[in-house]
């Protein structure tokens, strides 16, 4: 799962090493035989959502949603506090009606829900993948920008405890890639 | 790096680099600059006459409009609901069809959302330039001040602040977001370094991970759910500004759902229509189907139908109650001075409507364009309609007046769709107008769902991935 963020990290100043499949079911077999054969610090990079291929690396991460609640759960506070505050700070009796409305206080109240449960849902998404960034190690890798075009690449890190770049290699050819590559961590970009 | 690519083109491409290829490359390798500049001119020009209109408007105040005492809701409002209804199609095609499992909608999608940013924004604004004094538009919102007041929470005016902004953020996030992964793949195609950075920097480092993947479609997915309800809130609220008030022909239960309904309704006539063109001009023919037409077809049919339901349940429920003043209403509507759009409206919306009925005519692209031409108009003088005929004649005989709309007003109407299509026509231009990804996803679970005999899928010809 978790990717080498710094040299540290890394054996021989390697990112990881890179397989490249034809189509999504290689790959998820590919990713399969890696979790079966102890690799855990791996990922996938597939040019459109593949249904259980995070789960098969072994995403089982709930932040997102849990975010859009919390979220949705602040909002909605957020609303109704508003208006209840702002009526009793200051009161505007219009023909007797009660100066806290729920009523007429919910429709506010569910936009408020709406706009920060899908703030705080997408903000928490582009956070936990550690998104905008300008560059990244695999963007230096040969032949990478297929993976947003019609390949299908899996990429164990140098930072799993099995990872040794000759045997690493040797297994991901026993996949049956297309084929395999080193990537450094610092891929300067061109 | 460059090599690389010259010899992959070379290899027999597979049918999901084809998709890629074939949406990227539209804004990558663009090639009808002459008919892009004549409409790109055009709608320059709208944008103009936006500018002197609201000038003018600015400059002398409402007067310049036909407004008046008992019609003070003019072509203004008529029109910020009419561009507020088309914006809903968009998220409804969007969102709606993608928790219902409608992978068609795919195709369609991206420019539906694209459709919702700009006319939402034609929508926002219409109430700010109706203020009079527009520059005070920010005491709509909350904030603590000299004067020590606050907005006043009960009013559908206050929440309509609220509703309009919400959306507005909510649709564009959800566009950017849908976006992205296909930003991405025109970084990885672009050549010149120009478009490498530009396309780069909105891309946001989007490389396809997996895990990343995972936790976008959790947030995608989250915000399509809560967007189908904010689009029913949205309109509902619309429709309270005249239901909460006492005027008759307005204060009627009916409203929020019929508002909403119309709105759908207009809304895909207009995605019919932008869908039609574009498949035409950019020949998208194998990416927005005849089969995605005869879908749009119906759409457009079903919340037609069921508009026509909220018509004929307005009569009726104005002679159930049977209220002297909401009956005067009525019979005005049917026979008083602003007949005309009545009648329209029910003409416009729905007699070429029923030609929907038939296969031929929802997949012939000229028969759907120009029914939905039709309900746009017809949808527009609905609005038109429900504004004036209520507003003209209320209770007292004395405080009767006719609306004439003025030439000011129609050229501001006339300058929003520049500054519709300025935008939207610059997006097509320079950005992905298809959601490829989600194209090639559908592609890819049509396919697995076919197996197991066939060959591994992405390395053979086309196939229906609609």
């Amino acid at each position: 799962m978790r990717e080498p963020r710094s040299s540290h990290e890394t054996s021989n100043g390697l990112y990881g090493v890179m397989a490249e499949f034809k189509s999504p079911e290689d790959l998820t077999q590919a990713v399969r035989q890696a979790r079966e054969c102890g690799y855990r610090h791996l990922d996938a990079f597939t040019p459109f959502p593949v249904e259980g291929l995070a789960e098969e690396i072994g995403f089982a991460d709930r932040r997102v949603p849990l975010a859009t609640l919390t979220g949705g759960i602040f909002g909605a506070a957020l609303g109704y506090g508003m208006q209840v505050y702002t009526n009793l700070d200051y009161s505007l009796n219009v023909g007797g009606r009660p100066i806290v409305a729920p009523t007429a206080f919910m429709l506010i109240t569910f936009e408020l829900l709406v706009l920060f449960a899908v703030l705080f849902g997408i903000g928490t998404m582009f956070i936990l993948n550690r998104l905008p960034r300008l560059h990244h190690p695999l963007f230096g890798a040969d032949r990478f920008d297929t993976a947003s075009l019609d390949r299908f690449f899996l990429v164990i890190f140098s930072n799993d405890e099995r990872f040794d770049v000759r045997r690493t290699q040797d297994f991901l050819w026993g996949l049956g890639p297309e084929r395999v590559q080193g990537v450094p961590l610092t891929g300067a970009p061109e | 790096m460059t090599q690389d690519v010259s010899v992959r083109m070379a290899s027999p491409r597979s049918r999901y680099a084809e998709i890629t290829q074939e949406v990227v490359g539209i804004p990558l390798d663009y090639r009808r600059w002459r008919n892009w500049w004549i409409l790109f001119g055009i709608a320059l020009a709208l944008l103009l006459l936006f500018f002197i209109s609201a000038g003018v408007l600015f400059w002398n105040g409402v007067g310049v409009w036909g407004l008046n005492i008992p019609v003070n809701w003019g072509i203004a409002i008529s029109n910020y609901v009419w561009w507020l209804g088309i914006g809903h199609a968009g998220t409804l095609i969007s969102a709606m069809l993608l928790l219902l499992n409608q992978p068609w909608r795919n195709a369609l999608n991206r420019f539906a959302e694209a459709m919702t940013l700009f006319a939402v924004t034609c929508a926002g604004l219409y109430p700010i330039l109706h203020l009079g004094r527009p520059w005070r538009f920010y005491w709509m919102a909350p904030y603590p001040n000299t004067m020590n007041v606050w907005p006043q929470f009960r009013s559908p005016l206050t929440w309509d602040f609220f509703a309009v902004l919400t959306y507005l953020t909510v649709s564009v996030l959800f566009w950017y977001i849908g976006t992205v992964p296909d930003l991405a793949a025109s970084r990885d195609r672009a050549r010149p370094r120009f478009w490498q950075v530009f396309y780069g920097l909105l891309a946001l480092g989007w490389r396809g991970s997996a895990i990343h993947w995972a936790r976008w479609r959790q947030a995608y997915r989250l915000t399509a759910a809560i967007a189908v309800p904010l689009v029913i809130s949205v309109h509902s609220e619309i429709s309270l500004l005249f239901a909460a008030g006492p005027i008759p022909g307005w204060n009627s239960t009916v409203f929020p759902p019929y508002f909403v309904l119309g709105a759908a309704f207009s809304g895909f006539a207009v995605v019919s229509m932008i869908a039609v063109v574009l498949r035409r001009a950019f020949h998208l023919q194998n990416l927005v189907t005849s089969r995605h037409l005869d879908l749009l077809g119906k759409l457009v049919l079903a919340t037609g139908m069921m508009t026509a339901y909220g018509y004929v349940i307005e009569v009726y429920a104005t002679y159930y109650g049977g209220e002297r003043y909401e009956m005067e209403t009525l019979w005005d509507r049917f026979t008083g001075v602003y007949a005309f759009s009545y009648w329209a409206a029910v003409a416009c919306n729905f007699l070429p409507l029923q030609l929907l009925w038939l296969r031929g005519a929802r997949t012939s692209p000229v028969l759907l364009f120009l029914i939905s031409l039709s309900v746009a108009v017809g949808m527009w003088f609905e609005r038109y309609m429900l504004i004036v005929t209520s507003l003209y004649k209320d209770y007292l005989p004395s405080s009767w007046g006719l609306y004439d709309v003025s030439v000011w007003e129609w050229t501001l109407y006339a300058g929003t769709m520049g500054v519709f299509f300025v935008p939207f026509l610059l997006l097509i231009r320079l950005l992905p107008m298809i959601s490829a990804f989600e194209v090639k996803e559908t592609l890819y679970e049509s396919r697995a769902q076919d197996r197991p005999s066939a060959a591994p899928p992405g390395m053979e010809g086309s196939s229906n991935h609609a």
